[in-house]
């Protein structure tokens, strides 16, 4: 995927190149201004990207710094090392800060796993199947997309309150298993049209039925979009905040958004460096998911628009 | 851009295939079909069509959660008109993103054009503009964001570093909201990302051709690269509009939940949260949402109406 893109560009870079070929002298002046062209975009590029992780690396790099020196020097060398952030946000708040990863981490997996399950199903339904309700619920399911949250949390909140849910997982995690995240259903749909036929219809003859199709012959195929579902429900589900907030108000349910929102109302001015310790801790899965998942991430981007 | 164009698909798709009796094959898979999709339809009808009619009618209510709803008619939909509160977070949500989405498009832009150069290292710059746009809506982020902006904050150290004593953006409402602004342009990456996908389907030979007629660079941006590139604007305009004005957490977090200084980071969303969440008014907090649903519909419709002017499609 990754070779594929730069492969790609390049050609098409190197067209202003090919461009003025003929002549000698007047080439190699064009050579040189390319060169020249090339390093200021070079260093455009770096400047940016400096300028957009700097806070990020000054973040981490306060996280260890004694409070004292945070706000003396922008800069990212620290004169002086401590671990005392990560002691005290860790024990700052009800719960030591591992129970909220615990309760992050089950409601991540609760969703992953019914993202998974559910979606990819209707996916199925809705990309191979025959079934003469499909026009009006395949409209149906991509209006959903841009259906805001907003809209349903109201009521949501009524029926899981009425069914004693909130305060606990699983207004995050039931509805997963019910395919309502539509991004997901729209991604595996594209994928599995992306698949030959042929290979169906070979199983089918064989006598398999559908189910035994889709798990056979399908599901395998479709790890590639599977991966990008999960690492997707992952670093939303993980750095939700408007769902677990309404849903989530005790503490011993509360997950790292809710805790750290809680943090930041609770800590002093003065006591930024905890703060900072403990937002690094909650970006830390999402930094590694990102590092291993990223040619899914692009490809999911690309293919269906997600954030 | 997908998904535009699937609904440009259905548009043109021929109707329902009429009343023929079916075969038994096609019962049976019919069946199989409602069996694959039973978890889909449930969820449907139950956390998402459900709910919906549900806020539509509680709009109509007064409610609070310990007595039973009330009718009130339109009661709630006149007080939305004399409520300067909701006025305001209505202003602050506009200026969000009618000066945040053009903003985030045009660095996307400006970027992925810059990367499709051809240029060595093309999915490390990648990587690194896109990662804001992954952690962006994390409440670490908004808490970072708070930081750097507070009145002791890097922005202000650089600043001091010039001389220049800077103001608290967060705490100054002149201010405030540019602060969120800026964050919402930091998250350009996934824009990006889609525009370097649409730039890359742009075929070679466009540009070789327009070559030989000596076309130049500037001129082959404006004649081939943006017409070619419309759709993909478009589809993230319209994406990007959406997004925009549902946010919440980063406004949420930075003015500690009010919306402050003076209301002045009160996104509807918000204010939304505040009237259902925090006063339980559920009534008018539904019709508040029906308000937003209709306004993100409308936002998009005339995206759609006018994208007639200016967005080419192939076909």
């Amino acid at each position: 995927m990754t070779t594929d893109v730069l492969k790609n560009t390049y050609t098409a870079g190197a067209l202003p190149v090919r461009r003025h070929a003929p002549g000698g002298r007047p080439q190699q002046g064009r050579r040189r201004r390319g060169v020249v062209r090339k390093i200021l975009q070079h260093a455009l590029l770096i400047v940016v990207g400096i300028l957009m992780t700097y806070p990020l690396l000054w973040m981490l790099v306060g996280s260890f710094k004694p409070n004292d020196l945070i706000f003396l020097s922008p800069g990212l060398i620290p004169e002086e090392v401590t671990l005392e952030h990560y002691t005290n946000g860790w024990n700052g708040l009800t719960y030591p800060f591992g129970r909220y990863i615990l309760n992050s981490a089950t409601v991540v997996v609760g969703a992953l796993i019914g993202n998974l399950v559910s979606c990819t199903t209707a996916a199925y339904a809705f990309a191979r199947l025959r079934f003469r309700a499909k026009p009006v619920l395949f409209s149906a399911m991509l209006l959903t997309l841009m259906l805001p949250i907003h809209v349903l949390i109201v009521p949501q909140y009524i029926m899981f309150s009425s069914i004693g849910w909130v305060n606990t997982f699983l207004p995050l995690i039931v509805p997963k298993f019910l395919a309502v995240d539509a991004f997901f259903v729209f991604l595996m749909v594209q994928f599995f049209r992306g698949i030959p036929r042929e290979l169906e219809e070979a199983a089918r003859i064989d006598g398999a039925g559908y189910w035994r199709t889709f798990l056979q012959v399908m599901l395998p195929l479709t790890v590639p979009a599977l991966a990008t579902t999960a690492i997707f429900t992952f670093i939303w589900t993980w750095s939700d905040f408007y769902t677990q907030l309404v849903f989530l108000t005790k503490p011993d349910t509360q997950t790292v958004s809710v805790a750290l929102r809680n943090f930041v109302d609770t800590t002093s001015a003065s006591n930024w460096g905890a703060l900072f310790a403990m937002s690094v801790v909650t970006l830390i899965p999402l930094f590694v998911v990102f590092l291993v998942g990223q040619r899914f991430l692009v490809k999911g981007i690309a293919t269906t628009g997600l954030k | 851009m997908a998904v535009v164009e699937e609904f440009r698909q259905l548009r043109a798709e021929p109707g329902a295939r009429g009343f023929r009796r079916r075969t038994d094959a096609e019962r049976k898979e019919e069946r199989a079909a409602w069996t694959f999709l039973f978890p889909w339809f449930i969820g449907m009808v139950l956390i998402t069509l459900g709910p919906m009619i549900a806020s539509l009618v509680l709009s109509f209510t007064d409610y609070n959660l310990l007595r039973d709803p009330a009718w009130v008619g339109i009661e709630n939909y006149e007080r939305m008109l004399g409520d300067a509160r909701l006025h305001k977070s209505l202003g602050v949500t506009f200026t969000y993103v009618l000066i945040g989405v053009p903003l985030q498009l045009a660095a996307a832009l400006f970027l992925a054009m810059v990367l499709n150069r051809g240029l060595k290292g093309l999915s490390f710059y990648r990587s690194v503009y896109y990662l804001p746009s992954l952690l962006g809506g994390s409440v670490a982020i908004a808490v970072l964001w708070k930081q750097l902006f507070g009145v002791s904050g890097l922005v202000n150290q650089v600043l001091g570093f010039f001389g220049v004593v800077g103001p608290g953006w967060i705490s100054n409402p002149e201010t405030a909201l540019s602060t969120l602004i800026l964050l919402h342009v930091w998250t350009f990456g996934s824009s990006m990302v889609i525009f370097l996908a649409g730039l890359r389907q742009i075929p070679d030979m466009y540009y070789e051709a327009s070559a030989i007629d000596g076309a130049g660079r500037w001129r082959q941006f404006r004649s081939i690269t943006i017409p070619l590139l419309t759709p993909v604007i478009f589809f993230n305009l319209v994406l990007q509009v959406i997004n925009a004005f549902q946010s919440f957490t980063q406004a949420f977090v930075v003015s500690g939940g009010t919306g402050g200084p003076v209301d002045s980071t009160l996104f509807f969303t918000l204010y939304l949260y505040q009237r259902g969440f925090t006063d339980y008014q559920m009534g008018y907090a539904s019709a508040m949402a029906w308000l937003l649903l209709l306004i993100i519909g409308a936002l998009t419709a005339i995206n759609f109406l006018v994208s007639k002017y200016w967005v080419h499609y192939d076909d």
